[in-house]
């Protein structure tokens, strides 16, 4: 097919349409992917989350940077927040990592969460899968700024970095399930501000607590002070790119990678199943005005969501779920 | 729609305020900053797949760094992406613009609704 070749061969036009056609749900481009899904699977896909403003994009822009230095193609995807009001978005991670632009190594995507909950966009995976058959050795994916429940980015990445910053709350916070949970490799940054000390000593306190890490990888916490003066903050920037290749060198030699791409193979699946099954009976519904009528009952309590919904399965999926 | 500022002008505030206006009319908007030169914005426009690069220039150097972008994405096979500007642009260079290829100028005391008003009418989205 033309446009997989076109995108085999880094044709950057045919790629960023495609990606357009992915988040706009053209039917064209499933077929594309289901193309060039067989020559997915070689990169190694990053994701860095954190709160708004812990300096993700910016550690980022000085990633891309050693990664080239290294020789490595790199692919970016940056998600930021849709309006829930309007549906639109201002996408402006991108401010952070011009130096890039005109680094035919580089390519850099921004995407739209489009009322996805989770810190990413629904069209993530299959972007990630574009710019994987594209060639890029590496994929970072850049979460929206995110809270505790944001976790969404462990089914698409193989290494987590979790960017925090010091002042967001006590140990309290350190405990609670969630973000912290997911870090392969822990960031301290703005780590020349008040209070990094204490943040260091609670995610110490929150490993130590751990009693065995898969793999015996035990989440390094690398602090970076401040980014804009390259010449204090060199070294902590390679060892976080080192610990980055380190984390997936780790994977493959105690033989977890498998476990990641499971995790992930799983989630494409479900969210595959989702579009094909799910949303056209939804849309279906919502077309005949069959969904609005099967809300009033449920407002009027004559029937229960669990019934109507064996009602659908029996009539639309031809009973057989 | 992309909103951008080529060359060495600071000035963004306009740049926020109009980016922030497509944003509740329900686009999506890259926005990029300032300090940005045209094959930089060339390239994103490219990357992101663009429908409409808006440009603002406060400097007066609108009329070289304008044409710039229009014939970079030409160069680049990406002819098709409009490009609008704005900014303080008088009268007597809208001719130059345009004719550089330019689709719409908008200048000081426009509507932010009118700007919103020509991109609907005039950029069908592709894909």
């Amino acid at each position: 097919m033309e446009v997989t070749k076109r995108v085999r061969r880094g044709d950057v036009r045919a790629v960023s349409r495609l990606i357009r056609d992915i988040e706009d749900h053209i039917p064209g481009a499933r077929s594309t992917i289901k193309h060039i899904f067989e020559h997915t699977g070689k990169a190694h896909v990053v994701g860095f989350t954190g709160s708004p403003g812990a300096g993700k994009s910016t550690l980022i822009d000085a990633a891309i940077s050693l990664f080239r230095k290294a020789g490595k193609t790199v692919g970016v995807l940056l998600v930021d927040p849709t309006s829930p009001y309007s549906g639109g978005a201002i996408l402006g991670d991108r401010v952070r990592m011009q130096r890039h632009t005109e680094d035919t190594g580089v390519f850099v995507r921004s995407l739209a969460t489009r009322g996805a909950l989770g810190g990413l966009s629904k069209a993530v995976g299959d972007a990630i899968h574009v710019l994987d058959a594209m060639g890029k050795d590496i994929i970072i994916v850049e979460t929206v700024g995110t809270g505790q429940q944001e976790v969404e980015i462990i089914n698409h990445a193989h290494t987590v970095v979790v960017v925090l910053v010091p002042g967001m709350g006590d140990e309290i916070q350190a405990l609670k399930a969630g973000i912290l949970e997911i870090a392969d490799i822990f960031v301290l940054n703005k780590a020349n501000r008040d209070g990094t000390g204490k943040l260091y000593g609670e995610i110490m306190n929150m490993l130590n607590i751990v009693g065995s890490f898969p793999g015996g990888w035990r989440p390094p916490i690398i602090k970076i002070e401040n980014v804009f003066e390259p010449a204090s903050v060199g070294e902590s920037l390679e060892e976080l790119s080192g610990k980055i290749d380190e984390h997936y060198q780790n994977l493959v030699d105690r033989d977890l990678l498998g476990d990641r791409i499971r995790r992930k193979v799983v989630g494409e699946l479900n969210d595959a199943l989702r579009s094909v099954i799910l949303e056209p009976v939804l849309e279906k519904l919502v077309e005949t005005g069959e969904l609005n009528r099967m809300v009033d009952r449920l407002i009027e309590r004559k029937s229960d969501p669990y019934t109507i919904a064996e009602e659908v399965a029996r009539e639309h999926l031809n009973g057989n779920i | 729609m992309m909103v951008a500022k080529p060359g060495l002008d600071g000035h963004d505030r306009g740049a926020r305020i109009l980016a922030r206006c497509f944003r509740d009319a329900g686009f999506e908007v890259i926005y990029t900053g300032c300090h940005q030169t045209p094959e930089q914005i060339a390239v994103t426009a490219i990357q992101e797949d663009i429908d409409c690069v808006g440009l603002s220039c406060l400097s007066g150097a609108h009329r070289y760094l304008f044409p710039e972008v229009v014939e970079l994405l030409r160069k680049k096979g990406a002819g098709d992406i409009t490009v609008i500007g704005g900014g303080i642009i008088p009268n007597r260079d809208f001719k130059l613009l345009y004719d550089a290829g330019l689709k719409g100028i908008f200048t000081p005391g426009i509507p932010l609704d009118s700007i919103v008003e020509w991109v609907n009418k005039n950029i069908t989205p592709k894909g």
